[in-house]
């Protein structure tokens, strides 16, 4: 199914939209109270910009900068093609340790390789411990529709009935109340796992750590009681230095929720000390591919700068009518739009660059000046290229291009069509609107198409030079 | 070949990548990490400890003052009392000299378990841009100390609480010579905003966060 279709089924969906009514521009307000405390923020971006590029016009030198640092420190540092490759190094490490159970904080990595099963099919068991992944978890392995809120799209009520049901309690209505109550179930699997996965926010060369940026301490739990930790994030997650993380971080939390510094920040540096009390003895970074070492250098190269902030679905008016499901894959909104047709193939979404208005919102919140419409023009142009667009479109647009090289033709036919539209727009006492345009019936559904004058643009032209 | 040499070459290739522009990219990258040029900094006026308790009290922690180290246990204890939580806690090994005797709270100096409801932990150095604490794990140190127990007690001495986290990469660099296992900031209680993106406090770690400044010395 396409874009066009879910987008179709998601907007009928009367309960979604609801919920989305709900939380809609919680965050818009948030990061537009939060970036005012920064005075620099202009120029905290156009920093966050050229450092974030630095580090990757010169990726395959500061990712072996990095990995130098990390084994320096006792971390091992494997590297995945695809999620085939990240789904057998997890199992292998598993294995290896004699692992039965893995707490995981959020990982998008993890959603893209779809590990979770992976993990059950090997006979581990994977626990969700992010309170909005653990109620897609429970909830048969729903998909996250926002990549720092999983469920946006879920009310309290939702989650209180689904609650009730998974751990037999009675239903609570309090969201204070089903927060404790999943502190409750969480807390003894977080005791007892023999080792944790997580994302990475970043990774810092110049000491070989992953930067873990959550607020809920999950990830704290996850990367400090197993006697293993894994770390699987993008190859394109690489800063150089502690500097460079200062700045970014001055903009993630504020972009993403606008928090001016999330609840916990933390900076993971090798194994844990021979006196040490806690930390894990094994850590393992897995650096993946999975699409983004062919962006390298490309035309689409700038969105690896991306920091998975979400401010750009956030502010996105199409994001917030159909939620992320709409999407189809693991990234929403126009970061997804962009990045789900070069990690999957653009044949393979078909319609994603279109789920845009190309307002250029998302380009203007954006931390790193991402330039999202210019990107998913791009995109457009591919499909074109590679005659990815449906045949009636394709064969409209041969017809115009033909006509359009036959100036008498053209002439002729715009006269006959803003006549007739015109003459369409005949309809009592106004006729300024097409109320239905037979071609293009979708369109008017939703609002009228403006009349013209009946004259093209030439024979007015022509009529005020005085020349026939 | 290999993934990594797989991506590594994609990669290579994608960059135009040559011996000579390796050589030249790998003294410029050396360059870079020796001068580590900081970015645009908001501009912090006035003391900075007066901007940490204003901004760690806005993150959801309380905050108070005393003039030693040697009156901290008293204020725990007032705190604890305060707050009808039990007078019996867990601190970190590096806080075991600590007068906590008269105090007439029981702190066993040890690493926490999951069962401890008050941890006690000093921290690195705190942040006055944001009222958040700088918190490295070591021997004496312990990461799950401010993790574990529903409360969170953080001494943070005066002269500690810098401007940014810049200085406390400098600090860290110049007094630890490399950054330890986890350097963990922490800004307030654990929260959620999962449900219905209404913050709740106490998602996996403290509920409650106090942080005693001390003045002096």
């Amino acid at each position: 199914m396409h874009f066009k279709a879910r987008a179709g089924q998601k907007l009928a969906d009367v309960l979604l939209q609801e919920n989305l009514g709900k939380a809609k521009s919680k965050f818009v307000g948030m990061r537009a109270k939060a970036i005012v405390e920064v005075d620099a923020f202009e120029a905290t971006r156009e920093a966050a910009k050229s450092l974030r590029d630095r580090a990757l016009d010169d990726l395959d030198l500061w990712l072996e900068h990095f990995e130098q640092q990390a084994a320096r420190r006792g971390a091992v540092v494997l590297w995945a093609r695809d999620s085939a490759e990240i789904c057998r190094l997890v199992i292998d490490i598993a294995r290896r340790h004699g692992v039965r159970k893995v707490t995981k904080s959020k990982s998008m990595l993890s959603e893209e390789a779809g590990l979770n099963l992976a993990l059950e099919a090997a006979g581990i068991q994977p626990v969700e411990t992010d309170l909005g992944e653990y109620i897609l978890q429970i909830n048969d392995n729903e998909a996250p529709s926002h990549i720092i809120a999983p469920v946006f799209h879920k009310s309290k009520e939702e989650i209180s009935a689904l609650f009730a049901r998974t751990h037999q309690r009675p239903a609570l209505t309090d969201i204070q109340a089903l927060t404790r109550e999943a502190r409750e179930v969480l807390r003894p699997h977080f005791l007892s796992a023999e080792m944790g996965i997580s994302g990475g926010n970043f990774l810092v060369a110049e000491t070989g750590s992953v930067a873990l940026v959550t607020n809920e301490g999950n990830g704290r739990m996850v990367t400090t009681l197993p006697k293993v930790h894994v770390v699987i994030t993008g190859i394109e997650k690489v800063i150089p230095t502690l500097e460079d993380l200062s700045t970014l971080m001055r903009l993630l939390p504020r972009s993403a929720t606008g928090q001016s510094i999330s609840n916990y920040f933390s900076l993971l540096t090798g194994v844990r000390g021979q006196q040490e009390s806690d930390g894990p003895e094994h850590l393992y970074f897995i650096l993946v591919d999975n699409g983004r070492a062919d962006m390298v250098g490309g035309e689409f190269a700038e969105m690896l700068r991306c920091i998975r902030c979400g401010a750009c679905m956030n502010h996105c008016p199409v994001y917030q009518a159909v939620g992320g499901h709409a999407y189809g894959w693991v990234y929403p909104g126009p970061m997804g739009s962009i990045l789900t047709p070069l990690f999957t193939g653009l044949e393979n979404a078909i319609d994603l660059p279109q789920a845009a208005t190309l307002c250029n919102q998302c380009g203007v919140v954006c931390p790193v000046k991402i330039p999202l419409p210019d990107l998913l023009r791009k995109l457009r142009e591919k499909q074109v290229e590679r005659h990815l667009r449906p045949l009636t479109e394709r064969l409209a647009l041969r017809v115009w291009g033909w006509v359009a090289r036959h100036p008498r033709l053209y002439a002729i036919s715009t006269q006959v069509a803003v006549r007739y539209l015109k003459w369409l727009a005949h309809d009592g006492d106004r006729n300024d609107r097409i109320r239905i345009l037979g071609m293009a019936t979708e369109w008017t559904r939703g609002r009228d198409f403006p009349a013209p004058e009946g004259k093209t643009f030439r024979e007015m032209y022509a009529a005020r030079k005085g020349k026939p | 070949m290999n993934s990594r040499e797989d991506i590594l070459s994609r990669v290579r290739a994608n960059l135009g990548r040559t011996d000579s522009n390796a050589l030249s990219g790998r003294t410029a990258l050396n360059a870079y990490l020796r001068a580590r040029p900081q970015g645009p900094r908001p501009k912090i006026d006035g003391d900075p400890v007066a901007r940490f308790r204003a901004k760690s009290e806005l993150l959801s922690s309380t905050v108070e003052e005393v003039s030693a180290a040697n009156r901290v246990p008293q204020a725990v204890a007032r705190y604890l009392a305060a707050h009808r939580l039990p007078a019996q806690a867990v601190c970190w090994p590096a806080l075991a000299d600590l007068p906590w005797g008269p105090s007439g709270i029981a702190v066993a100096a040890r690493p926490a378990t999951g069962s401890d409801l008050i941890g006690i932990t000093g921290c690195f150095c705190a942040l006055a841009e944001t009222g958040t604490l700088m918190l490295c794990s070591g021997p004496d140190t312990p990461a799950a100390t401010s993790l574990l127990p529903e409360t969170h007690i953080a001494i943070v001495p005066a002269k500690r609480i810098l401007i940014g986290m810049e200085e406390a990469w400098n600090l860290a660099r110049s007094e630890l010579g490399e950054m330890p296992r986890a350097v963990n900031f922490i800004s307030g209680p654990s929260r959620t905003g999962d449900i219905e993106q209404t913050i709740v406090l106490g998602a996996h770690g403290p509920y409650r966060v106090h942080i005693v400044i001390v003045r002096g010395e």
